[in-house]
């Protein structure tokens, strides 16, 4: 199976490098663009097939050190 | 006094920390790898130095949060041994949930290099009693991440409990409510991202971090 893991600064926490993106997007020209936040996506393989086994095995791993849940806030996707 | 400097794959700041923990308070320090599961027996200060454990990789001190080393750290911490993590340490402290809130990418995006003014919020913890009647005190931050950060009732608390130690008259990052160091409930596990080890003796600008290890010292002392 694989898994997707998208980690975000949580909404309200300051994302210094989304600002910076942002403020780099609207001097290319690009200037409808707003509220921009850069975050990270882990892959990860693994052995099994019980996708909402994985799911929750997934997320104890973001729990315990994939996100740090005092700033921020992740989505699991696991597929077969 | 007896302390150790705990030394990450990516620490550069410990040779630093032992060598300010030998001038100014005279102490006996051993360096401990990461990958020893116990600590030296007798300790009375335990310090997490500044630097990049890791590399920094995922999150600033997210690895050496996890490091064998930290399994000792925690039960010298239950204990009521001192603990300072300075900088890289704070981190990794926050990280290890040894202490509340996180740090964060510096608000003006910069890695900050500067010395710093001070004020001492709370002279009565074990790190800052021999400031005295001293309210302020000069030491240098080199940071890109030391941004504190908590939510608002973390912060309410912290400063309710007399938990915040230092705070910045001029926020160099961004920190929540100026915050520069902070305490654990029990008292004894400090982090603050300036570094009194790089300003124990007038050489480098200040000495008034020489102060923070003699505060210890001094705890020391009281309860021999």
């Amino acid at each position: 199976m694989k898994a997707v893991v998208h980690v975000f600064l949580k909404p309200g926490v300051l994302d210094v490098q989304g600002k910076a993106v942002e403020s780099a997007l609207n001097g290319l020209g690009f200037s409808g663009v707003s509220n921009v936040r850069v975050g990270r996506a882990i892959t990860l393989d693994f052995a099994g097939s019980d996708v909402p086994a994985a799911k929750t095995e997934v997320e104890t791993m973001c729990e315990r050190l994939l996100a740090n849940p005092v700033i921020e806030s992740y989505r699991v996707e696991v597929d077969t | 006094m007896k302390a150790a400097v705990i030394v990450f794959p990516g620490s550069n700041c410990d040779r630093d920390c032992k060598v300010a923990l030998e001038r100014s308070v005279n102490a006996r320090v051993e360096m401990v790898w990461h990958q020893e599961a116990d600590l030296p027996a007798g300790l009375d200060l335990v310090v997490l130095p500044g630097g990049f454990a890791y590399g920094d990789y995922l999150r600033c001190g997210a690895m050496a949060a996890l490091s064998p080393v930290m399994a000792g750290v925690r039960k010298a911490a239950a204990r009521g041994v001192a603990v300072a993590g300075i900088c890289n340490g704070f981190q990794v402290l926050c990280e290890a949930g040894l202490l509340p809130g996180a740090l964060l990418r510096n608000a003006g995006l910069k890695y900050v290099c500067t010395h710093v003014d001070l004020e001492i919020v709370n002279i009565q913890t074990r790190f800052t009693s021999a400031f005295g009647a001293r309210r302020s005190a000069v030491m240098t931050v080199g940071n890109g991440e030391g941004n504190f950060f908590a939510d608002e009732a973390t912060l309410d608390r912290l400063e309710g409990e007399g938990q915040v130690v230092f705070r910045y008259r001029k926020n160099p990052n961004g920190s929540a409510r100026d915050i520069a160091g902070i305490v654990d409930e029990a008292g004894n596990v400090l982090g603050l991202m300036p570094h009194p080890d790089r300003a124990f003796e007038t050489a480098l600008g200040s000495s008034d971090g020489a102060m923070v290890f003699q505060s210890v010292m001094q705890s020391v002392m009281a309860t021999a």
